[in-house]
């Protein structure tokens, strides 16, 4: 255990606070009794009641969820996909050039990723929906994932997927079995970027967004535009509590996934 | 310097016969990376069942060898052998072949056990059957009580042990050590040589070993292979190579030597060689099975242990005055620097047989340095 010191406790308490206290005055205000968001009067749960009647809203939560889920999860795929090509394929023509165009996206406006997917579906006569969000949010979180997963790998000692191949592994059972549970950890921390990523994009997706198709982020930003309302509050706390449900259970995911490996070994040791 | 010790039984020699084939054949390898040549038309056989160290100096190409045999680089040309057939298009998980890693290369996510099994249940080994070989494999490199661990719980040398293991576990034909005790420390080291040895004789399978200590080689190996700038300076057998170096490169690399250079005298007659070495002093009379030529410079090596060290004149084919620079006080052993003639110094080591025997011996001492005919070599590279 590391000894307690003030400067420590100091500085996480204003890390802490300053990441998360505009975010406890959000939920406390969720609570309020009153219509007026800046003004307590008193404990209340009637907005999320209120906010369960609302089609609108839960329409959106449900759009912004699955796209957030599918994107991430297409993103993750991607991604530690290309960041394992770029860290393994060592030098071939045109690297720089490929490495470039997988982190381009990072630095470019929204606005305009936004405006060129647009274009690029309306000319392959896609109609907008959830399956173009979903397609747009992998495009710019893809490279989000790339990096995360980069830096992991650039460390990773080849030699443990040498080890493997030596010991009978295929190629991709080597991936499978030493690198991919060895990198886990960054590629689920990819997973969950992405997830935020795409949970509070507002600009990418109002560009490829439909009619039927509205997320939370448009959604709240045309209702705010009318004033804050406490419903809105409360529909924000309901999100916190999903993305940290969300957090808890991949990490309780791969914890479980370790543990089973554990027993089948524990099996065939008895057996 | 230990030495294997020739088997009591029938002499193991496979390299002096020629109806043997070789299990690994290179045949005119060469290694590029590039433009810089990492092994330079390389021919090299190795036998079944043989101990086979690589010793040379850092960058000479050990290891690109090593993994030219494990499959992860492929020749730029010539062609490698294995039981006769091509290896160069089979992938390394396909090979017969295990490499031990010098950084061990054990995965983190994995216990002890799990990587000993690791490919054995990437074998057609029956799952049965995995849990009793990992027993074996454990019980044979001590590590029981480990099993359950992780690689970051154990210590450098029980992992070490974990890769041996792991490498051992398929029995593979053809095992690869790449500087496998680099990180242990002596006496574990030794402990770990001869376990080696064991492991060799009682599974039968050909070792490669990769080392920088020649020490391990001469104990280990059933033959020697001095490399330099990617190509072979001599193979042989660890006494060969130590009594009988065919070049001066590879005497002063492997243990320590005495160098003089000369011209040889005419009038030499049958395998008997004089070495004119100064213009005052006697000629060194040496013996050589191929006496070469007369006028021709050559370098005469001699070992300092075989350098023995007087007060008084003794009567020997070979005597050389000289006052002692320096000692090295070594323990067992201590080796005196005598200056014979200006700027030429020669090493004789002598055993402290009796606690401070050899008092009469100091600096500045004036004395004489004397050898037989046979104790040199005479080298003509
Ligand atoms: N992938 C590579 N690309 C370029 N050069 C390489 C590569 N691998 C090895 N080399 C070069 O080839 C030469 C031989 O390398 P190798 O690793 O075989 O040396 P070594 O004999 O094992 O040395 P050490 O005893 O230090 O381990 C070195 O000069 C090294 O720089
Ligand atoms: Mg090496």
């Amino acid at each position: 255990m590391r000894r307690f010191s003030w400067f420590n406790a100091t500085a996480l308490t204003f890390g802490f606070a300053f990441l998360y206290l505009p975010m406890l005055i959000l939920i406390i205000y969720s609570f309020n009794e009153s219509r007026l968001v800046t003004v307590w009067a008193g404990f209340s749960t009637k907005w999320y009641g209120e906010l369960w009647q609302n089609e609108a809203f839960l329409d959106a939560a449900w759009v912004t969820i699955k796209v957030a889920f599918w994107s991430s999860t297409l993103a993750t795929v991607l991604g530690t996909m290309a960041a394992y090509i770029m860290v393994r394929a060592g030098r071939f023509r045109g690297r720089g050039l490929f490495s470039g165009m997988i982190y381009a996206p990072l630095v470019m406006p929204e606005v305009i990723t936004g405006l060129s997917l647009l274009l690029f579906f309306i000319a392959i006569g896609l109609d907008r929906g959830v399956v173009t969000i979903v397609l747009a949010h992998t495009t710019f979180a893809m490279c989000y994932v790339s990096v995360v997963v980069t830096s992991r790998l650039v460390s990773f000692d080849q030699s443990l997927e040498e080890a493997a191949l030596d010991l009978g592994c295929t190629p991709f059972d080597a991936f499978r079995s030493v690198t991919l549970p060895i990198i886990l950890p960054a590629v689920i921390s990819g997973w969950l970027l992405a997830f935020t990523l795409s949970l509070d994009d507002l600009v990418i997706a109002s560009f490829t967004s439909g009619p039927s198709s509205t997320t939370l982020p448009i959604k709240i930003f045309s209702a705010v535009r009318l004033g804050v309302t406490p419903e809105i509050n409360a529909l924000s706390t309901i999100m916190i509590l999903l993305v940290t449900l969300g957090v808890i259970t991949a990490s309780l995911i791969s914890r479980r996934s370790a543990l089973k490996a554990r027993e089948d070994e524990r099996k065939a040791m008895g057996g | 310097m230990r030495m294997a010790q020739p088997r009591p039984d029938a002499v193991f020699a496979p390299w002096d016969d020629p109806s043997e084939t070789p299990l690994i054949q290179f045949k005119n390898v060469t290694k590029r990376f590039g433009d810089f040549t990492a092994i330079d038309d390389l021919t090299l056989d190795i036998y079944a069942r043989e101990f086979f160290a690589l010793l040379g100096p850092s960058g000479c190409g050990k290891t690109t060898l090593m993994r030219m045999l494990a499959g992860f680089e492929t020749p730029t040309e010539g062609t490698i052998l294995l039981d006769g057939v091509d290896i160069g298009p089979v992938p390394p998980n396909e090979r017969p072949v295990n490499m031990m890693f010098q950084s061990y290369a054990l995965f983190p996510h994995l216990t002890v056990w799990e990587n000993i099994a690791f490919g054995l249940k990437r074998s057609d080994m029956p799952k049965d059957q995995i849990g009793d070989r990992v027993e074996r494999m454990l019980k044979l490199t001590q590590l029981g009580k480990f099993a359950k661990r992780k690689p970051h719980q154990i210590s450098g040398g029980q992992r070490q042990r974990v890769a041996l293991a792991r490498s051992l576990a398929k029995a593979p034909k053809l095992l690869l050590l790449d500087e496998p005790l680099g990180a242990l420390d002596k006496k574990l080291r030794h402990e770990t040589q001869f376990e080696l040895m064991d492991i060799q004789e009682s599974t039968g399978t050909t070792f490669v070993i990769v080392t920088h200590d020649q020490e391990e080689a001469m104990t280990v190996a059933s033959r020697v292979a001095v490399m330099v700038d990617g190509n072979l300076a001599q193979v042989a057998t660890p006494d060969q190579i130590y009594e009988a170096p065919t070049s001066a490169y590879v005497a002063d690399f492997i243990g320590d030597v005495n160098l003089i250079e000369g011209a040889v005298e005419a009038g030499s007659t049958g395998t008997d060689v004089a070495i004119k070495w100064s213009a005052t002093e006697e000629p060194i009379k040496a013996t050589s099975d191929t006496p070469p030529p007369a006028a021709s410079t050559v370098q005469f090596a001699i070992r300092p242990e075989k350098v023995a060290i007087s007060s008084e004149k003794p009567d020997a084919a070979n005597v050389m005055e000289g006052k002692i620079l320096d000692i090295a006080y070594l323990g067992n052993i201590s080796t005196y620097h005598v200056e014979v003639a200006p700027g030429l110094i020669v090493k004789a080591q002598a055993t402290n047989t009796r606690r401070i025997s050899r008092r009469n011996l100091t600096w500045e001492d004036h004395v004489y340095l004397s050898w037989t005919d046979t104790a040199g070599v005479v080298l003509t590279e």
